[in-house]
């Protein structure tokens, strides 16, 4: 009894510091990339960017397999940040045209109520209950669209977001000055 | 009283003598009103009627919504018509959740005209909540809620009241004639405000392009005391808030503060005038003067305009226009707003409605910086508008942001002085909204990936208990067995 006790403790101790040792003189070295990307990412894990998750997306766009606007739910803002880390260049995208992102839209006649949007949010942003209409929380969609997809109906529709005074932002000055050429239809309302 | 000095400024050509001689009118009442629920900063007031609902003057229609935020009432008598979309007095004119009343020209009022009592009486916090209840916003054009800065503050005690009778803008004159019209009416205002704020001194500064008005101040304030008239020089921009806090008092406030960080309290003699009403014969923010001016109005004067009015019934009242506008603006010429049509509302902080004619408008075309630094030299936040402008024009909004593209005040000191005529205000305005975006972007995803970690906890806990519930069950049948087979043999023995 005694001597099996102290043959396993023994080796179980062996094995412990040939472990630790290992670790200490060969250690794995885990790209400090993908943990800064995948702090980035949205963590979702939607599957928007054709990736299982959000931490084979960081390794894809790190390797460069993916571009840097693989993203959808993280928008232009992502892009930019993603450009900065991994300094790549991101194409410009032209400053005239105000990129908003999507939302997604329960069309309540198409709605019957069977709740296999709400298990797929990925940031529980439907609200519903069997047999009853859904309802999506604007300020918690992100617009993956998963729940587009499991739809039976087809009742859901992502939108962009409406141009509204509170997201509206002045644009880039056009050449030669903004002023010259009304940017803005004159057109009266009755 | 000695002045301190400050930094920048340019002086443009004031062209007030359009208007500076004009008596203020009464705009006659419009046939409809069109009140938007969203005049001020902070958030929109909610309706508090529904279309068809008979209203008084002075009525209530939309409640205030929050701590920054302000209520809106009816102007006149009428009827709702409806509370829908329509443009809002914006350079877009999108759409803005507006009232429509139809006036009955009766007039009918719901306010008690007596006044209750004498409001030196009242306490700080009832003088603060009445007139928020009034609905009384900066009508410099800020708009922000008075009530806000007039609540006590334990924190920063308000040692000094500054009133801002500058109006450094070119064209406008509004607070002129006020202060020429109804002199008494604004030092009790100003009387009010500074009791409210317990201040030591309150300090009225009007430039020194206004003798009319500060020989009408100063006649009015040497007959109650308690407020002293000061002229200050004519710069612009002289009415911005944290240069006029310096050229009196002398600090300089700090980036990212407010006066209140100093001990001052800055407030626009349009709303010392406002909150003379309120407190004197309960009267809510119902009109405000308004400056119709410009080389394409027919007869430019000084207005008095029920909130929500057209731009389209003020120029009718002034003649029409001589020529089609070149370009219409809500406000001054160097900070205002260009409007995309006339059938926008005026609101609470419209100080002016200038229709420029092409003669007094100067875009020429863009021509290459020459590095003169005149924009630097006129800048009042002291920043270097050739730098940010070169960087925004490569869209590097972090290196303009490293500048300090968030403490410009939007003034347009540099592209009124550039000889080169670069849109550099334009380029800043770009910047910020820029920055705006960013930070709104950054807090969805920042609330994105807790929203997605709270689920992902909430599967896990749901995956535990049920696991836990199966154990349950498992350990209830397992004993559930053992009894009946202990049960069985025991029937076997027996």
């Amino acid at each position: 009894m005694i001597i099996s006790i102290l043959t396993l403790t023994i080796i179980g101790a062996i094995l412990g510091l040939m472990l630790s040792a290992v670790n200490r003189l060969l250690p794995y070295k885990e790209d400090p990339l993908i943990k800064q990307v995948t702090e980035i990412l949205p963590g979702t894990q939607c599957g928007q960017c054709g990736y299982a998750g959000c931490s084979q997306a960081a390794a894809a766009v790190i390797e460069g397999e993916a571009p840097l606007t693989l993203c959808p739910p993280g928008g232009p803002s992502m892009a930019r940040q993603l450009a900065e880390i991994l300094d790549r260049p991101l194409e410009q995208q032209s400053s005239d045209d105000i990129v908003l992102p999507s939302l997604a839209n329960v069309i309540s006649e198409q709605c019957i109520g069977c709740t296999k949007c709400i298990q797929q949010c990925p940031t529980d942003a439907i609200v519903g209950a069997p047999k009853q209409l859904h309802m999506i929380l604007d300020e918690a969609c992100t617009g993956c669209g998963a729940c587009v997809e499991v739809c039976p109906t087809e009742g859901i529709l992502l939108a962009e977001m409406p141009l509204t005074l509170g997201n509206w932002r002045w644009s880039k000055p056009a050449k030669p000055n903004p002023f010259r050429t009304p940017a803005i239809s004159r057109e009266g309302i009755a | 009283m000695k002045l301190f000095g400050f930094r920048g400024g340019v002086h443009p050509e004031a062209l007030k003598h359009h208007t500076e001689a004009h008596p203020i009118r009464k705009l006659p009442m419009p046939r409809r009103l069109y009140i938007p629920l969203q005049q001020h900063i902070g958030a929109p007031a909610k309706a508090e009627v529904e279309a068809g609902d008979r209203v008084d003057k002075g009525q209530l229609l939309a409640r205030s919504q929050g701590l920054i935020s302000a209520p809106v009432h009816a102007p006149t008598s009428g009827t709702i018509v409806a509370i829908e979309e329509r443009p809002a007095p914006h350079p877009t004119g999108l759409p803005v959740k507006t009232i429509v009343i139809e006036t009955d020209g009766q007039d009918r009022s719901f306010l008690n005209a007596t006044a209750a009592g004498d409001p030196f009486n009242l306490s700080p916090e009832e003088i603060a909540n009445r007139v928020g209840q009034a609905g009384i916003v900066g009508m410099g054009g800020a708009t922000f809620p008075s009530a806000v800065k007039l609540m006590p503050n334990p924190n920063s005690p308000i040692h000094t009241l500054i009133i801002n009778g500058s109006e450094c803008e070119p064209y406008l004159t509004c607070d002129d004639r006020l202060m020429q019209e109804r002199p008494n009416e604004v030092i009790d205002g100003i009387r009010l405000i500074r009791h409210a704020l317990k201040a030591n001194c309150a300090i009225l500064a009007i430039e020194d392009n206004k003798p009319a008005a500060y020989a009408a101040m100063m006649h009015a304030a040497e007959e109650t005391g308690g407020v002293q008239v000061i002229q200050i020089p004519s710069r612009y921009p002289m009415g911005w808030e944290k240069q006029l806090v310096q050229i009196v008092t002398g600090h300089e406030i700090p980036h990212g503060q407010l006066p209140g960080g100093v001990g001052v309290c800055v407030h626009n003699v349009g709303t010392a005038f406002a909150i003379h009403r309120t407190l004197r014969a309960d009267h809510p923010l119902l009109s405000r003067i308004v400056t119709v001016s410009g080389g394409a109005i027919k007869r430019p004067q000084n207005l008095e305009v029920p909130i929500g009015a057209l731009i389209s019934d003020l120029i009718e009242f002034c003649g029409g226009l001589t020529e089609p506008p070149a370009r219409l603006v809500m406000g001054g010429p160097m900070m205002g707003q260009v409007m995309p049509h006339q059938q926008v509302p005026i609101v609470k902080g419209s100080s002016g409605i200038l229709a420029l004619s092409h003669h007094e408008i100067d875009d020429g075309p863009e021509r290459p910086c020459i590095r003169c630094g005149r924009c630097v030299m006129a800048c009042p936040v002291g920043l270097m508008p050739l730098e940010m402008g070169a960087k925004m024009r490569s869209d590097d909004v972090t290196g303009a942001e490293a500048l300090g593209v968030q403490d410009c005040i939007s003034c347009g000191c540099c592209s009124y002085v550039c000889p080169s005529k670069i849109p550099l205000v334009q380029y800043f305005n770009y910047a910020k909204g820029e920055l705006q975006s960013r930070r709104a972007a950054k807090s969805k995803t920042d609330q994105t990936r807790e929203w997605a970690q709270a689920r992902i906890e909430r599967l896990e806990r749901e995956a535990l208990e049920k696991a836990e519930l199966k154990a349950q069950r498992a350990a209830a049948k397992a004993e559930k067995e053992a009894r009946s087979a202990e049960r069985k043999a025991a029937e076997k023995s027996q």
